[in-house]
């Protein structure tokens, strides 16, 4: 640019170089897309408020502290139809929170397993595997939440064929019942001393990071190899077994038991939730797994033959050559992933599992009448957790990169 | 010497037939064991792969084979099964005309089904660039005309908006050559504007010509409504996302900002709520006495939501293209919108075909979402009025079934284009 003469000076300014002339150019246009688009929304705002005069409207967010007056059916905070809409859609939020880290969980791990099973040289592992992956990526996600949630509803048998003598279904280890109510399962029994063994449990994992930093790093400095699977596995139990056992077994499990026609005690988990995670779980799976093998596939065959040729055994090829150069290619695709089961979650007003969607954007919205105030709320948390995710998620993205010189 | 080979007689003259490579070597056996039991890891997952589809097949078996076909309810087909395990498939029977076409009125289903033939003609140049160039101008025809073969109406409507169109482009051109892009741009929305006012003023002078029967929008509704949504929807929203794309890669601050805002916000909420938006809000936005319909609402809002995620593929494209593209294009002397039409855009939609492909498929499948703000695609007509009929309650899987399976023909087909067309590509490249 600096080659060209520049006759704007010469002349002084003329009109025709705010379109002709580069300098100011992009100011003209800025400022006609400034001015396009405040009319825009000027009329919009014109429009809506036109709209709410006549219709005797107005924006208020106090309706949130008034209170809810609908029941709300899983409850992970203190609620009751006396609490505020504000309570009420906190347990939502609370529970899309439940049910998305859930299905972020287990679709990791169906999808990393289908991936890597497609990749399986048996062949008809390899074709199960896509047809899995092919039935569920092409299929919505709606309709089988609908299919998965009629299908639980059906085959688990009701909570009264427990009962009686000869019952027609029995719990599974005496612990698990799978009902089509929900899946009843045994919780924890605090007594005293149980926050010690909890403490230890804890330090005892973060004592199984510190042993195997410990032996990379004598691995690294004198060439040591120190065993990793068993000690690990010992640090894990043996400290909490024996505070277990130390303190008179504080921590004890509360089996759901069949009082009358229900079942009582233990964790019941909503059939809606259960449906809700599988079918998010197994959809997203498959997305997932299509990720996995392309990040697997994206390793060149080179590498392994490179580390084969060093001697190594192909667990630790899969392991120390090919996983960590797949993982760079595979986790920004996942991160999106994590961000559609989120997204997708929102779906369980369909099945009526009560997310914010149920109660904010749901029962809320239709008691209230306050449709702006609601959805722009929703919209918001959806926002903030998506823009949470991919902070959180990028921070381990840069942490995995190649860090290039 | 060669005389000497031919009379020695111990040499032999012919080849001799290879024999079969021993059975173990070769063949189904060996196929067998290299690919199904080649060790003894593998040997367990194909026993437990075989045991699985077993008891997939057995399971499922029966029901085929048991359907019941030509009942009038399903409490008719339990009886004939007796207890045995069978599909009911009359439902399917009685109900796929509101399955696939909701409650349009049944006389006139010629007309989606001649909307649903034209479409493949339409789509075909823009799926397979070997056909003549000559057939795009139907696909540029195709939408005013499906509008009127789906909707009804005067074809005064579609035949003024597509004339409205055409009269905006040529003036485009005109005024373009002269006084370049943006004026040219404005001279084409007036020109289109006053043909569109024009045309306003016919249809309501003549609203009987060559007209047929007009179809409200809410009985258009079945797996005919997930394919208006997803088409026009799609189509509406490579436009505007490539736009958008631009907007993203500009260096201007402020319509960069603009488009990173849009197209983060948009990708950040769910669809759920964004039709929420168009059940709910959108209305209040609009001029008091326009009253827009339901299903337009809705595409408005899908259509942001599917450009915001084109714009992201093709942003993908835009910046996969090598500096040196924009460079020739600036050492040419083109500039910017001339160096977007013709050099880069080109070259960036390519690279972004497969990305948009999969972009279409997600939102078709997400069409049926609809359904939550009851809207009767094919999940809302079987979730309220097929499994709400008295004589069907109770039947799942059936009906279930069949929308899975529309959908994954659809989709399946589509994403196997898009592997299709990636090899094409891929070729090009090499």
């Amino acid at each position: 640019m600096s080659t060209i003469p520049d006759h704007g000076d010469a002349g002084g300014f003329r009109l025709s170089q705010l379109i002709y002339d580069t300098r100011y150019r992009s100011i003209t246009f800025q400022v006609i897309a400034v001015f396009v688009l405040g009319y825009c929304l000027y009329q919009l705002y014109g429009n809506a408020r036109q709209n709410f005069a006549d219709a005797d409207l107005n924006i208020s967010w106090l309706f949130l502290w008034e209170p809810a007056g609908y029941d709300i059916n899983q409850r992970p905070i203190e609620y009751n139809s006396q609490s505020t809409h504000l309570r009420a859609s906190t347990v939502g939020a609370i529970n899309t929170i439940i049910v998305a880290v859930l299905a972020c969980i287990s679709a990791t791990v169906i999808g990393v397993f289908a991936g890597v099973l497609r990749l399986s040289n048996n062949w008809i592992v390899s074709k199960l595997m896509s047809a899995y992956v092919e039935a569920f990526r092409n299929v919505p996600v709606l309709i089988w939440i609908l299919i998965i949630f009629l299908a639980m509803s059906n085959a688990f048998p009701q909570p009264r064929s427990f009962r009686g003598e000869n019952p027609d279904s029995e719990m599974w280890l005496g612990m698990f019942a799978f009902t089509n109510r929900g899946v009843y399962v045994p919780s924890f029994i605090n007594e005293a001393g149980s926050g010690i063994f909890w403490a230890v449990c804890l330090l005892s994992i973060v004592g199984v990071f510190a042993y195997r930093r410990y032996a990379k790093k004598l691995l690294y400095d004198t060439g040591r190899l120190l065993p990793i699977g068993w000690p690990s596995l010992a640090i894990l139990i043996v400290p909490g077994l024996v505070v277990y056992f130390l303190l008179g077994q504080p921590v004890g499990l509360e089996s759901p038991e069949l009082k009358g026609f229900n079942f009582s005690g233990g964790v019941h988990l909503r059939l809606s939730l259960i449906a809700l995670w599988f079918a998010l779980a197994i959809y997203t799976g498959a997305f997932i797994a299509e990720n996995v093998r392309a990040g697997i596939q994206a390793v060149s065959k080179g590498q392994t033959e490179a580390a084969a040729s060093l001697g190594l055994r192909p667990g630790r090829i899969m392991n120390l050559v090919v996983l960590p150069q797949a993982l760079r290619v595979i986790i920004p695709p996942l991160i999106s992933q994590y961000l559609n089961i989120t997204k997708n979650s929102s779906l369980a007003i369909a099945v009526g599992y009560m997310d914010i969607t149920g109660t904010l954007g749901g029962i809320t919205l239709n008691q209230t009448g306050r449709a702006i105030e609601c959805v722009l709320l929703l919209m918001l948390f959806y926002l903030c957790v998506s823009l949470l995710i991919s902070f959180f998620m990028n921070i381990y993205n840069n942490a995995m990169k190649l860090k290039e010189r | 010497m060669s005389d000497n080979t031919n009379n020695v007689s111990y040499v032999r003259t012919e080849f001799l037939d290879p024999s079969d490579p021993p059975e173990a070597v070769g063949g189904p056996v060996k196929w067998i064991r290299d690919n199904l039991f080649s060790s003894w890891f593998n040997s367990i997952m194909t026993l437990l792969a075989l045991y699985f589809i077993v008891r997939i097949a057995v399971g499922v078996y029966p029901w085929f084979a048991n359907g019941v076909w030509g009942t009038s309810g399903l409490a008719e087909c339990r009886e004939i099964l007796d207890g045995a395990t069978g599909a009911c498939f009359s439902i399917l029977q009685e109900r796929w005309p509101q399955m696939v076409f909701g409650f349009y009125p049944s006389e006139e289903y010629w007309r989606p089904i001649v909307g649903l033939l034209l479409l493949a003609i339409a789509a075909a140049p823009v799926l397979f660039w070997t056909l003549p160039r000559k057939m795009l101008i139907f696909t540029g025809i195709y939408p005013f005309l499906a509008y009127w073969l789906v909707y009804g109406g005067t074809i005064i409507v579609p035949i003024m908006a597509l004339v409205g169109l055409v009269a905006g482009y040529i003036a485009f051109n005109r005024v373009e050559r002269a006084y370049g892009f943006f004026l040219g741009l404005v001279g084409g929305v007036v020109a289109a504007l006053v043909v569109w006012w024009i045309g306003g003023l016919l249809s309501a002078a003549m609203p009987g010509l060559i007209a047929l029967p007009e179809v409200t929008t809410r009985d258009v509704g079945g797996f005919m409504l997930n394919m208006i949504l997803g088409t026009v929807c799609v189509s509406l929203s490579i436009p505007l996302g490539i736009v958008l794309a631009l907007g993203r890669q500009s260096n201007l601050p402020i319509i960069k900002g603009f488009c990173v805002i849009f197209i983060e916000f948009i990708r950040g909420v769910p669809l759920i709520t964004l039709l929420f938006v168009a059940n709910v809000m959108l209305a209040y936005f609009f001029p008091a006495e326009s009253n827009p319909d339901l299903i337009l609402r809705v595409i408005i809002m899908i259509t942001m939501f599917s450009a915001a995620y084109i714009a992201e593929v093709i942003r993908g494209g835009l910046a996969a293209l090598p500096t040196g593209q924009y460079e020739a294009a600036d050492s040419l002397g083109l500039d910017y919108t001339q160096a977007t039409r013709l050099i880069i855009m080109p070259q960036a939609l390519k690279i972004s075909i497969p990305g948009i492909v999969n972009v279409a498929v997600g939102l078709f499948k997400d069409t049926t979402l609809v359904s939550v703000i009851s809207m009767f695609d094919l999940v809302g007509i079987i979730r309220g009025p097929i499994l709400g009929s008295t004589q069907w309650t109770g039947i799942y899987w059936e009906v279930f079934g069949f929308a899975a399976l529309l959908f994954f023909v659809v989709c399946y087909g589509i994403s196997q284009y898009s592997q299709w067309l990636e090899r094409q590509l891929q070729t090009d490249h090499r």
